[in-house]
């Protein structure tokens, strides 16, 4: 089965961190990273840039608006997801605890992919 | 054997395996609807099988499979009815592990804890969507919901039917054991509901409470789990007055404490201690031990009980777990030592508003005489207070207490 592990965090505290602790969690992401492709379990992930840099698309009456910033205002955001193979959801929920996350405060949004139907 | 007996001793025990062979809560459960109706048909017909159980399994089976052909969907279902069709034929006993699979699942961390409730009751327990509803005064859709968003989250998010093993375990214990002590204490509450129906939800607390230790046998905590739902349930018939007033441990009729549930209690503490370091319902167990063995109140082996709070104070320390150690060191070492504890506890300030600090302080200050600063702490402890029976008990108690402080 496939996952998303969706990374949420307050972009603000990691501006506040030092450098060093920075430098830290960036390497604890891809000591995790290479883990996984290791394991089998990694299809894809990325960092994201910041909110702010985001634009949405939003329809409303039939008609796309374009308008700047995330898709909620909120204090905690999408910064990064990956994208995993499990055996079962305690398998996912396993990986999701290896995210460096527990420094940044982090949620981690586990959500199963659509089956897709085996082609034709 | 008749099929209701069959149906209440054996449901939980078949559906659970009958989700194992056919890995879907919905199918298994249809299917072994299915087959209880055939049961019915057929056996006033030919009379009850050998093996009832493993006849229903085998049917429920059957007629998941035929429920499988009939579904026009591709590629996905043929491979379960591949899979089905390749499994043994015959008899199919139901596996003991199989009721551990269905708990684990049901209680499950990543479902909600209501839904947790509602699908243990609903599986194990075989009760219907209405008597869960009735019982935890929830309208029936919002039940009924509740349990369908529970199986769809367990199918979609892949939630593996297992028992969780090695490290997983106690932490997952620790939830299925949570569940079976709320639903036995949604039971014991007499504060709303009808009575007879909240009985029987104490009931099934204590069935799957058996489950646990007979399928479980090497956990101290599930003795003790079970152990304190026996020691609480043989108090049953003297815990409130004909009013529904609530009565204390001092002034309940221990005649009429069912005392074949307290030996039983009584020995399942001393197998959950010898433990290497008792857990904190295990403790509380031995607390409801002495209680309950006590010939009367003043016999109560107050310095014992003290003593197990100071353990279960360190492991598990909430607030009424604080309190109680309080009361039990004012017991054993005489109010003005528990009144010290109590008043370390109100420093901290934690328990602001929790009413049952004030109230265990005004009984403390009134057994030393203090009648004045008791009824003070009776009235902080009434400003505090939302439930209407202990409303009542702390009123009665003020008025004894204005009482005395004008005599």
């Amino acid at each position: 089965m496939q996952y998303m592990l969706l990374i949420y965090d307050d972009e603000t505290r990691w501006g506040k961190l030092p450098e060093a602790e920075q430098g830290k969690i960036m390497k604890e992401f891809r000591e995790f990273t290479e883990a996984i492709v290791k394991s089998g379990n990694y299809r894809a992930g990325d960092q994201l840039h910041p909110a702010s840099t985001a634009t949405c698309v939003r329809w409303k009456q039939g008609k796309p608006l374009t308008t700047d910033g995330p898709y909620a205002e909120a204090r905690e955001q999408l910064g990064g997801y990956y994208l995993i193979e499990a055996r079962d959801l305690d398998e996912a929920m396993a990986l999701a605890k290896r995210i460096p996350g527990q420094s940044l405060d982090a949620t981690i949004e586990v959500r199963p992919v659509s089956q897709r139907e085996a082609s034709a | 054997m008749t099929v209701e007996e069959v149906h209440r001793e054996h449901y939980g025990r078949i559906l659970a395996t009958v989700i194992r062979l056919v890995g879907d809560f919905d199918r298994a459960e249809e299917a072994v609807q299915e087959a209880f109706a055939v049961a019915v048909e057929s056996w006033a017909i030919g009379g009850a099988p050998q093996n009832p159980a493993a006849w229903l399994v085998s049917t429920a089976r059957h007629k998941a499979i035929d429920q499988i052909r009939r579904d026009a969907r591709r590629d996905a279902r043929r491979e379960e009815l591949e899979r089905h069709l390749r499994g043994r034929a015959g008899e199919e006993p139901p596996e003991e592990e199989d009721r551990l699979r269905l708990v684990f699942t049901c209680c499950h961390p990543a479902l909600a804890p209501e839904a947790r409730v509602a699908l243990t009751l609903r599986t194990l327990c075989g009760l219907t969507t209405e008597e869960i509803a009735r019982a935890f005064v929830v309208p029936v859709p919002t039940l009924a919901q509740r349990l369908v968003r529970a199986k769809a989250k367990i199918r979609d998010a892949g939630i593996a039917y297992l028992v969780p093993a090695g490290d997983a375990l106690p932490e997952r214990l620790s939830t299925v054991m949570a569940v079976v002590y709320l639903v036995f204490n949604e039971g014991y509450s007499a504060s709303f509901g009808p009575a007879l129906l909240r009985g029987e939800l104490s009931r099934e607390a204590i069935r799957l409470g058996r489950m646990l230790v007979e399928l479980m046998p090497s956990s101290p905590e599930v003795k003790g789990l079970l152990a304190l739902m026996l020691l609480h349930d043989a108090r049953r018939a003297t815990r409130v007055d004909a009013s529904g007033l609530p009565l204390t441990l001092e002034e309940q009729d221990r005649a009429l404490w069912d005392r074949g549930q307290i030996a039983e209690g009584a020995r399942l503490v001393e197998a959950a201690l010898r433990a290497s370091a008792p857990g904190p319902y295990a403790l509380q167990a031995a607390i409801a031990a002495l209680h309950a063995q006590a010939p009367r109140a003043a016999e109560t082996d107050w310095p014992q009980i003290a003593s197990l709070y100071g353990l279960l104070v360190r492991i598990h320390p909430t607030p009424v777990v604080e309190l109680n150690f309080a009361v039990a060191v004012a017991m054993a070492d005489g109010p003005q030592r528990g009144l010290d504890l109590l008043e370390r506890i109100a420093g901290r300030g934690e328990l602001q508003r929790y009413h049952l600090l004030p109230a265990a302080q005004a009984d403390l200050l009134r057994r030393l005489g203090r009648a004045g600063d008791a009824a003070a702490a009776y009235r902080r402890a009434l400003a505090l207070v939302t439930n209407d029976a202990e409303r009542r008990y702390l009123e009665k108690r003020l008025a004894e207490t204005a009482a005395v402080s004008r005599a």
